[in-house]
């Protein structure tokens, strides 16, 4: 802060000093992350009024309302279907491709659209910060509740879509919850981290879309993840290997499904999706609040 | 020194603004050829500016201290700052030099205050309560009184129809109505008044009035000299950013209008 030497002309004292005797806080001052945390947590309901309010007035003026939460993944799997296991017949490797197939997609649209999402949860809503006071961090948080929302519609279909191609419930399908819950806090992180980035750079917008083609391209998404293991090899293979997201799916493939080919064992996999997803969900958030005062800004 | 300085402590300060300077950063809409991938990649690794990045420096260096129990007008023509430097006090836009420290947490009442137009009336004021720091329970028990208050249902149940089918004098009693709701230690009010009837603004200075004999600081921009000169003791001058006139209603008017009449 620049040393001033406006002086109050009743006091005599320079204005931070009077400002320091009578109590009064800076406006800009970050609050300590307890704090911020503290104050987080109070505006939990605002959040997920936010959060019911977004659904509503996206789906609102659609005539099929709330069936398109689970139109748009039905759609999604039967597009990706369409083009890779008729048309392409991309079956190499793994019997039952379309569960296969739909576990993939369903996981990774899941993070695909609370990125796309979050970019714009700062500067998509500057009118809202600039009018009102509100821990920051509710915005992504809200939007990514909104996408978990979809996403237990689209586990739903999954699970539908999984039976119906021969898979036996096992007890495996009880790793189902731990495996989402935490795909739910990496994407939280996500989505913090992508709200400060597209707060500051407008220019991320514009990436956001080729990133996630070459993640999904690199997630063993369309194709079996033994194509990784044929082709590469050493660090390369290891790098591959260790995106998060490769890893989710290979976990929830491995509850849903019998036999599927994993890109390492399952004990590696558990490891690495809690790694990911304590170090994405605390510097998301960590990396958000040290934003917290320049959001107003745009 | 101390003792010296206990006459003038009875004013009791609540916003003090210290040589502030707010800058807007704009994004124009590019250029063909800017906006290409390809474009922003190399401007994120060089991390050069883009050339549509504007910075409009709207606050260049104000000062003044405001008070408990003080209301303030300010005025100034459209474009010198006044919503900014309101903003600003709020903690809603940051300084880029300078401070401002507030009591408490002032609270802002504009006209472009952006609820949810998909949404009726009635959830908004939910949703602008809660973003306000009411509890649920806080909440339930004031939707009713706020929507009387703002007299939008005088003329049918308009408080369960979507907010975009409000008249924009609708919208602004609506938010008026929750923003009043709440005690507020600095309450900013930006032209909030000017779109409602005569009805509305009348019960309004008066819900302004209530606000600040509850020891709060009010600060109002408002283009009707004659509501500045009813609810306001003091007036600041603002134009292009600095304080051209700072000192009781009457005298910064008749400045103002010599100002504005040449
Ligand atoms: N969102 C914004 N982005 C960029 N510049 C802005 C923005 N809002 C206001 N300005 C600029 O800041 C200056 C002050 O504007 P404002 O505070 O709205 O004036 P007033 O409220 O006194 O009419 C003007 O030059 C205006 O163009
Ligand atoms: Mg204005």
């Amino acid at each position: 802060m620049p040393q001033t030497a406006v002086i109050d002309s009743e006091t005599g004292l320079t204005l931070k000093e009077l400002a320091r005797r009578h109590g009064l806080s800076a406006a800009g001052k970050l609050p300590s992350l307890r704090d911020y945390t503290r104050q987080l947590w109070s505006y939990r309901h605002f959040i997920s009024s936010y959060a019911n309010a977004k659904v509503t007035s996206s789906l609102g003026r659609t005539r099929l309302g709330v069936f398109w939460q689970v139109l748009t993944p039905l759609i999604n799997a039967a597009v990706y279907y369409v083009i890779f296991g008729v048309v392409l017949k991309q079956k190499s490797g793994v019997e039952n491709f379309v569960a296969y197939l739909c576990t993939g997609v369903f996981i990774f649209g899941f993070t695909q659209s609370v990125v796309q999402a979050g970019i714009q949860a700062v500067s998509g809503n500057l009118g809202l910060i600039r009018a009102l006071h509100f821990p920051r961090a509710s915005l992504p948080l809200a939007i990514t509740m909104v996408e978990i929302r979809n996403m237990i519609a689209s586990m739903a279909v999954l699970i539908v879509i999984v039976l119906a191609f021969g898979e036996p419930i096992t007890l495996e399908w009880l790793l189902i919850v731990p495996i989402f819950l935490m795909q739910c806090v990496f994407n939280a992180g996500l989505a913090l981290a992508a709200a400060r980035l597209g707060s500051k750079v407008a220019d991320v917008k514009q990436l956001v879309p080729f990133a996630m083609r070459i993640w999904l391209y690199g997630s063993a998404v369309l194709y079996p993840v033994t194509r990784f293991t044929d082709h590469l090899s050493g660090w390369k293979l290891y790098l591959v290997e260790a995106n998060p997201l490769l890893v989710f799916i290979d976990l929830m493939r491995h509850a849903l499904m019998e036999d599927v080919p994993l890109a390492a064992s399952p004990v590696v996999l558990w490891l690495e999706a809690i790694a990911w997803t304590l170090l994405v969900g605390i510097g998301g958030y960590v990396y958000f609040w040290r934003g917290e005062k320049g959001y107003g800004r745009g | 020194m101390a003792d010296t300085m206990t006459g003038s402590d009875r004013r009791e300060p609540t916003v003090i603004v210290d040589d502030a300077h707010v800058v807007y950063r704009v994004q124009q809409s590019a250029t063909p050829g800017t906006g290409s991938p390809l474009a922003s990649f190399k401007r994120i690794i060089t991390g050069t500016k883009p050339a549509t990045l504007r910075e409009v420096h709207a606050i260049k260096g104000v000062s003044f201290v405001a008070h408990k129990g003080e209301a303030i007008g300010l005025i100034g023509t459209n474009g010198s700052g006044k919503s900014t430097l309101l903003r600003a006090i709020a903690g809603l836009l940051p300084t880029d030099k300078g401070a401002i420290y507030a009591a408490g947490q002032p609270s802002l009442l504009g006209v472009n205050a952006a609820l949810m137009s998909d949404l009726p009336g009635e959830r908004n004021v939910v949703l602008g309560c809660l973003a306000m720091g009411m509890s649920p329970a806080e909440v339930k028990s004031q939707v009713k009184d706020i929507i009387e208050f703002s007299g939008i249902n005088e003329r049918g149940d308009f408080s369960s129809l979507p907010m975009r089918t409000y008249s924009s004098g609708m919208g602004a009693r609506l938010r008026f109505a929750i923003a009043a709701a709440k005690k507020h230690d600095v309450l900013l009010i930006d032209e909030a008044l000017a779109t409602g009837d005569a009805k509305f603004r009348r019960r309004s200075e008066q819900r302004v009035r209530d606000l600040r004999k509850d020891a709060g600081t009010v600060f109002l921009v408002s283009h009707s000299e004659q509501s500045i000169r009813d609810t306001c003791e003091r007036a600041i001058w603002l134009e292009s950013g600095l304080i051209r006139a700072d000192g009781p209603t009457a005298d910064v008017l008749k400045e103002y209008e010599a100002y504005v009449k040449r």
